[in-house]
């Protein structure tokens, strides 16, 4: 060892700590409110924003729970605008990393702000594998249609013939349906909302939030800037129609989710999908329970002894 | 056998043994022979008998099938390689014998299967052929097929013979190593094994004794430098850790997966190298410091998120175990290629802990060393480990486990206030707090990859990042002064001072040996600390006339090493130069000698 291992485990004024016991109220939109988002005017994106800060103050989550995680993207400023603990990553990798505060820390749930590139393009990867691993977090794809922060290039969700700087003559490339992706990936919630409608946005959010495993929520929101009205067909005040996933509709059922997702836009919305699977998180736990159990009582050290001697 | 002694007639000694030092011994075959095995029990009783062992070991980069083999050296006294020339090839084939009977010194033993190998009439006058039908005399002795199953145990029964080895503890080993499996399983083997120790040379070949080591009391513990790497970083408290399989690193991962539960922890397998590191960053952010792991094509895409965990400030340790590059290269074969990118690998400016341990019980305590670094500095930590370390056996002295372990609980008492990215903070070294951690003022940190103030929002002025860059190097530089200096083995001023770093010590101090018996003022130094280095390189190096690293990996554009390049740039002595070879081996002894000799010779020409 080459250096002294003295961590300080209190800040110095460690005096005007809260109490131990104490009732603590839901937190205001003034306390969990941080930076002034950066979104242009009119940007889909705040809504959301809103909306998690209503979820926080419905579920009176406390800040030092909230674990708020995202990418590269507009929508990835996200954690930013968030008075609390939070994590700009780099592009793409942020199910990979908010798997890694899941796995280790039972008691806090990530929540995942991704765009369509960050989450279908430069991070599918990522998409297929944690939900295959069902993973326990929230993820919610702030789908644009378009890259917006590099201004205008083709998203892996750009409609065929939409005209970006990379693709100026319309875009040639199949965009991804993210329905079908994530009920193929194995998926165990399946959402689809969209920013023009703030209770059903939250009423999404809730129920993802209480979902035991990766539960996703791809939500449309329009960026005024590169792609206004895109989504005007799933808004009613543009002419346009919002039409919940059918009362009939089976959520266990992966065939039938499928084929509702396979609706010409503007679809449907609501939870297309939802299944109870055993989570990661659980199986590992099991793992551990069950090999650590001869092993009871005994200090750390004294398992690798035993590990140790083997060896000699 | 470097130094044979005549035997005194022991008691109790069936037969008249030659007393020897040391043994080195090459068993050739292929892959699946179970050639492993055999080193493996003659090492794991070195171990047991409280000699020194070093092993060496080559495998195809095949599933199954493939030349392949085992080399381990036996010896009473210090054993720094693995042996530059063996006493007794043992081979199982042909191609076994051809391609191998040139690692024996001259009169070496080559004991061979007669039932598959032919000796060539040209060598018979070089070495002493002893052949034995080691396949048939295995069917005879356990029935079976020609599946060749169980002569490796057969064939340490002959060097068990010949080498007059403590057969009550391979008995031992044996019954350990086959146990719990169906009891014939151990009968059979046991019975394989004494076929061969029963087999009588017939006065053809004499046999050895190896003298008793000196040493007395040493409990030793033997394994390979993967093993070790895996057991110090769960002795460092480590219970979380992600990869992705790839070759030489993926025993540690398999290790890791199997062992970290028994403690609480947990081991993931990643889709790829990426969300490996990313994930590993995930559970250190999350206040329980992770690990992960890989080999070259592994580093290269963990790069960008390297680069996070300096900018984030956020602990890590990363292993490199290097195997030949550039890219898919040599999967199977060593090389020490990786250390420009383990310093210097980002985009902008990344300063990171670089530490490559020098043998496998260095392997131990590196990652210990490591990880409290990581926490002490939240800094990321690359363990440069290499394909030869991974792979060669060692024995050493048995760690104080109960003092050496430590544990690393969560940490989410909560504080008055939190700055984690304070430059005004002494030596700019500040705390990551993990989410659950309440903040008494209610302002929380973002920890992020853009440049950003105190509390990790983004802020893009010129002023903050200089500050921030100096913040981040000034951590490393504070780190540097807390270093020992290394010690040069061999007297402290001379004509040469060899300075190696990694898995190539042993080799080095052997040459230095050898090269001093011969006259040469050679001394040498060893690096383990490679970023930030340590401080008084510049005064140890003023010594001598030369400094020559000696690496493997290629002399470059501009004639030096990666660690030469990087002790010219650190310390700007023109005198500093290097010797590397890439031929996907370690540096044989004689190796070195000859280059260093080399030298020697230019720059007598030159004066």
């Amino acid at each position: 060892m080459s250096a002294t291992t003295e961590i300080p485990q209190q800040a110095p004024g460690a005096t005007s700590l809260p109490p131990a016991v104490e009732e603590r109220k839901g937190l205001t939109k003034k306390e969990v409110a941080a930076d002034h988002p950066t979104w242009c005017p009119g940007c889909g994106d705040f809504s959301v924003l809103a909306l998690y800060f209503k979820l926080i103050e419905k579920r009176k989550l406390h800040h030092e729970k909230i674990t708020t995680v995202s990418g590269i993207g507009c929508s990835s400023r996200f954690p930013y605008f968030v008075q609390a603990h939070g994590v700009h990553f780099i592009h793409g990798r942020s199910l990979p990393f908010a798997s890694g505060v899941s796995l280790t820390r039972p008691d806090i749930h990530p929540f995942v702000f991704s765009g369509d590139g960050d989450a279908l393009s430069i991070g599918g990867n990522h998409l297929t594998h944690t939900a295959r691993k069902n993973i326990k977090m929230t993820l919610v794809i702030l789908d644009n249609w378009v890259y917006g922060l590099t201004k205008k290039q083709t998203s892996p969700t750009s409609p065929l013939g939409y005209k970006s700087k990379t693709d100026v003559w319309g875009a040639v490339d199949h965009p991804i349906n993210p329905m079908k992706q994530l009920i193929a990936s194995g998926a165990t919630f399946v959402a689809r909302t969209t920013h023009t409608q703030p209770n059903h946005i939250l009423q999404m959010m809730e129920a993802a939030m209480d979902h035991d495993g990766f539960s996703v929520i791809e939500c449309l929101s329009e960026c005024v800037e590169f792609y206004e009205g895109a989504f005007d067909a799933s808004n009613p005040r543009k002419g346009g129609q919002f039409s919940l996933v059918p009362a009939d509709h089976d959520v266990t059922d992966e065939v039938a989710a499928y084929k509702l997702a396979d609706a010409p836009f503007p679809g449907h919305f609501g939870i297309f999908y939802k299944a109870s699977r055993p989570t990661k998180n659980a199986s590992e736990l099991a793992i551990n329970a069950k090999l650590s159990e001869p092993f009871k009582g005994q200090k750390d050290w004294q398992i690798l002894q035993k590990t140790f001697n083997k060896m000699k | 056998m470097s130094e044979p002694v005549v035997a005194a007639p022991v008691a109790g000694a069936a037969k008249n043994a030659m007393n020897v030092s040391e043994a080195v011994i090459r068993i050739a075959g292929n892959s699946q022979d179970g050639i492993q095995a055999i080193g493996g029990f003659l090492a794991r009783l070195a171990g047991r008998s409280e000699q020194e062992v070093m092993t060496f070991m080559t495998i195809p980069s095949t599933i199954s099938g493939g030349p392949s083999i085992f080399q381990v050296r036996i010896g009473s006294g210090e054993v720094l390689s693995a042996g530059d020339e063996a006493d007794v090839l043992l081979a199982f084939y042909q191609h076994s014998y051809e391609d191998h009977v040139g690692s024996l010194k001259k009169g070496g033993i080559v004991l061979y299967d007669a039932d598959h190998v032919e000796p060539r009439p040209e060598w018979l006058e070089t070495y002493r052929h002893v052949g034995v039908k080691i396949s048939a005399l295995t069917v005879e002795s356990i029935g079976g097929t020609a599946k060749d199953k169980g002569k490796n145990i057969f064939a340490l029964g002959l060097l068990a013979n010949m080498f007059d080895l403590n057969t009550a503890k391979l008995e031992q080993l044996i019954t350990e190593r086959f146990g719990g499996k169906d009891p014939s399983v151990v009968n059979t083997a046991l019975s394989a094994f004494h076929a061969g120790n029963g087999y009588s040379f017939g006065g053809v070949v004499e046999t050895f004794r190896l003298s008793e080591s000196q040493r007395h009391g040493t409990s030793q513990v033997v394994m390979n430098g993967n093993e070790a790497l895996a057991y110090g970083v769960i002795a460092a408290g480590v219970r979380f850790g992600t990869a992705y399989p790839i070759t030489p690193w993926s025993d540690v991962m398999e290790i890791l997966r199997r062992e970290l539960p028994k403690y609480g922890g947990s081991f993931v397998q990643c889709e790829d190298e990426i969300a490996s590191i990313c994930m590993a960053l995930g559970g250190s952010y999350a206040g329980r410091l992770a690990v992960t792991g890989t080999s070259g094509p592994g580093l290269s895409l963990k790069t960008e998120a390297l680069g996070w965990a300096v900018m984030a400030e956020m602990p890590i340790i990363i292993i490199d175990v290097q195997r030949g590059g550039p890219s898919t290269g040599l999967p199977t074969q060593v090389e020490q290629s990786d250390l420009n990118i383990a310093v210097y690998g980002s985009h902008g400016d990344a300063p990171r802990v670089v530490i490559a341990p020098a043998d496998v019980e260095d392997c131990f305590y590196t990652a210990i060393e490591a990880v409290n670094i990581a926490r002490q500095y939240s800094v990321p930590v690359i363990i440069l480990s290499d394909q030869a370390i991974s792979t060669r056996i060692e024995a050493f002295a048995m760690p104080d486990l109960e003092k050496v372990c430590q544990e690393l609980p969560l940490d989410l008492t909560p504080v008055a206030e939190h700055k984690p990215y304070d430059p005004t903070a002494p030596d700019g070294i500040t705390y990551h707090k993990p989410p659950g951690t309440r903040i008494a003022n209610g302002i929380y940190p973002i920890a992020t990859g853009l440049e950003h103030d105190v509390y990790g929002h983004p802020s893009a002025s010129p002023k903050v990042h200089q500050t921030m860059n100096a913040k981040r190097r000034r951590k490393l530089q504070k780190l540097a002064t807390t270093l020992a200096t290394p010690k040069v083995f061999g007297p402290a001023e001379g004509e040469i001072l060899l300075v190696g770093w990694g898995s190539t010590q042993g080799p080095i101090k052997e040459a230095v040996d050898r090269l001093r018996a011969e006259g040469f003022q050679v001394s040498s130094l060893h690096i383990r600390n490679i970023n930030p280095l340590p401080p008084g390189l510049d005064s140890v190096f003023a010594a001598f006339k030369q400094v020559l690293t000696v690496e493997i990996n290629d002399e470059g554009l501009y004639g030096f090493g990666q660690l030469a390049g990087l002790l010219r740039a650190a310390i700007c002595d023109p005198r500093i130069g290097s010797i590397t070879k890439t031929d996907g081996l370690t540096w044989k002894v004689r190796e070195i000698v000859e280059r260093v000799q080399l030298k020697i010779a230019a720059g007598a020409k030159k004066s």
